[in-house]
């Protein structure tokens, strides 16, 4: 990046002056660079976030399943009896344990509110199966409790779990082409604006080759000015982009999700490098630009 | 110094001049003559690299112009000072910053003491912070002239001048560019103005070059 410090100087000498500051170029360049980076940071929060969630899920969920008792109520003792001795003895189950009442409270509450009139319900016993690192046969272990206890039903949930993972691997994916996306069309956004600035200051480029100005003194004082403008823009906007991220509700179990959009300790740092990105976008499409059109003016 | 070798130049299949030779020697003093559209302009172009022949060779400072790559030709400018009629400038810098222009571009430090003499020698110390829109039609020459000459250039070319000045402008103007011949700076100045040139004959050995039909028609006739 150290390239990039010469284009980066405050103070406005001659130099940096020889193109005129002013015209629509210099704020479309701003405006869609401030405007891109503000959506670049929501990217890559979606991005992480979802890639937090597969992690999780395909992390913990993938180390523990699930036994619904479904039983006739005079049985429902004897069968989760029945199944916790089948599962104390499975080779891979690490730990089964019956979920008490307000275990169960505590699962529904989310869907049916804190009032929950459990002992009216017809609700099935559920028991917790923690898995050792190898995991269990799954197959057989089914087969067993089929036999010793009926209303046993194992569900150690590959059938959802592999969508949702899917689904969040598929936004991870989004969100990465959304920054890719989003860097293309900043790149062709300020390819536009150079274009039109170096077309609007031909009379510029005239003079300077007139006095013996090379091609390269010529780009690069379009592309200091362009690079400059593109970093301050996505300044700007990635600082925005921040601060709405920050405002938004902390993460919550019960919120799912949408709570869990935001950065999470050093994620923090990854705003910080879109205005360096937005920098060298704009320094290459500049130059780009400005290559093409010195090229056509010969 | 400047060598044409059976020169020509054309557009949309049409030449616009045509077995051009001649050599301007270093240190001497042209004025090109000829009826509008003749060619003058497009000679200059020539010597200053804007242009390229299409038929022939043009020698600037030692090199052949064929095929010369653009950064070479940015380097030949600075040893060549061009004024124009309508001298063209970076609007939004003083004439101090626009006459050093030449220097920033090339990488040299500004001098304040030698732009305040060369600012001092062509009249314009009082008008350095002024932006060009601000200067008469007089003052834009001289500044251009200025600017041409900051890099002490071996060649000054000069297109019309004197075109949008008045007499006494012209004859200031003249006098400029005499005193850099005398300096040892090749000097090209093309003119329709006959009472210039006849003024010029008392103060310095000037050649008349004039082009008509797309031919140098009298190179080599002293004044």
């Amino acid at each position: 990046m150290s390239f990039l410090l010469p284009f980066l100087k405050i103070d406005k000498t001659v130099q940096d002056r020889i193109v005129p500051p002013s015209g629509f170029t210099a704020q479309l360049t701003i405006l869609t660079s401030a405007a891109m980076a503000f959506l670049a940071v929501f990217a890559l929060t979606l991005s992480l976030a979802t890639g937090r969630l597969a992690d999780r899920w395909a992390g913990e969920l993938a180390q523990s399943s699930t036994v619904r008792i479904s039983a006739p109520i005079e049985q429902v003792e004897a069968q989760t009896k029945a199944a916790l001795a089948v599962l104390e003895t499975t080779p891979g189950v690490r730990e089964a344990r019956a979920l008490d009442a307000d275990e169960q409270r505590a699962l529904l509450e989310p869907w049916f509110g804190p009032s929950l009139p459990l002992d009216s319900l017809p609700l099935p016993v559920l028991i917790d199966v923690k898995e050792t690192a190898e995991g269990y046969d799954s197959e057989s272990l089914r087969l067993r409790l089929a036999g010793e206890a009926p209303g046993a039903v194992l569900d150690d949930h590959t059938r959802w779990r592999k969508p949702l993972i899917t689904a969040a691997n598929r936004l991870r994916l989004l969100g990465v082409v959304s920054l890719i996306l989003i860097g293309g069309v900043t790149a062709a956004m300020i390819t536009l604006a150079a274009n039109a600035a170096l077309a609007a200051n031909g009379q510029v480029i005239r003079v300077l080759r007139l006095v013996g100005a090379k091609d390269g003194y010529i780009a690069s004082a379009f592309v200091r000015q362009f690079t400059f403008r593109g970093f301050s823009g996505a300044l700007f906007g990635a600082f925005l982009g921040t601060v709405a991220i920050a405002l938004l509700p902390n993460a919550q179990t019960t919120g799912g999700f949408l709570t869990g959009l935001g950065f999470q300790g050093y994620e923090w740092f990854w705003p910080f490098v879109i205005p360096p990105f937005a920098a060298c976008v704009a320094y290459g499409a500049t130059q780009f630009a400005a290559k093409q059109t010195l090229k056509r003016l010969m | 110094m400047i060598e044409f070798n059976n020169v020509a130049y054309g557009y949309g299949g049409q030449d616009l001049l045509t077995e051009i030779s001649l050599s301007l020697a270093p240190g001497s003093f042209h004025f090109l003559t000829g009826p509008s559209g003749a060619g003058k302009t497009t000679f200059l172009k020539l010597c200053y690299c804007e242009l390229q022949a299409t038929a022939g060779r043009v020698q600037l400072l030692g090199k052949d112009t064929r095929n010369i790559a653009r950064d070479d030709v940015a380097g030949l400018r600075r040893n060549i000072g061009v004024v124009h009629q309508d001298c063209k400038f970076l609007d939004h810098l003083s004439v101090a910053e626009n006459v050093a222009l030449p220097l920033l571009v090339a990488g040299k430090s500004r001098d304040e003491t030698n732009l305040n003499e060369l600012l001092s020698w062509v009249g314009l110390s009082e008008r350095a912070d002024a932006l060009p829109a601000e200067l008469s039609g007089g003052e834009r020459q001289r500044a251009a002239l200025a600017r041409a000459v900051i890099m002490s250039p071996e060649v000054i070319i000069a297109d019309e001048p004197t075109g949008n000045v008045d007499w006494e402008m012209s004859l200031r103007l003249l006098q400029l560019l005499v005193e850099l011949n005398k300096m040892g700076k090749t000097v090209i100045i093309a003119t329709h103005d006959m009472h210039l040139i006849r003024q010029a004959k008392s103060q310095v050995q000037a050649r008349v070059l004039r082009i008509a039909n797309r031919r140098i028609q009298q190179a080599g006739v002293d004044l």
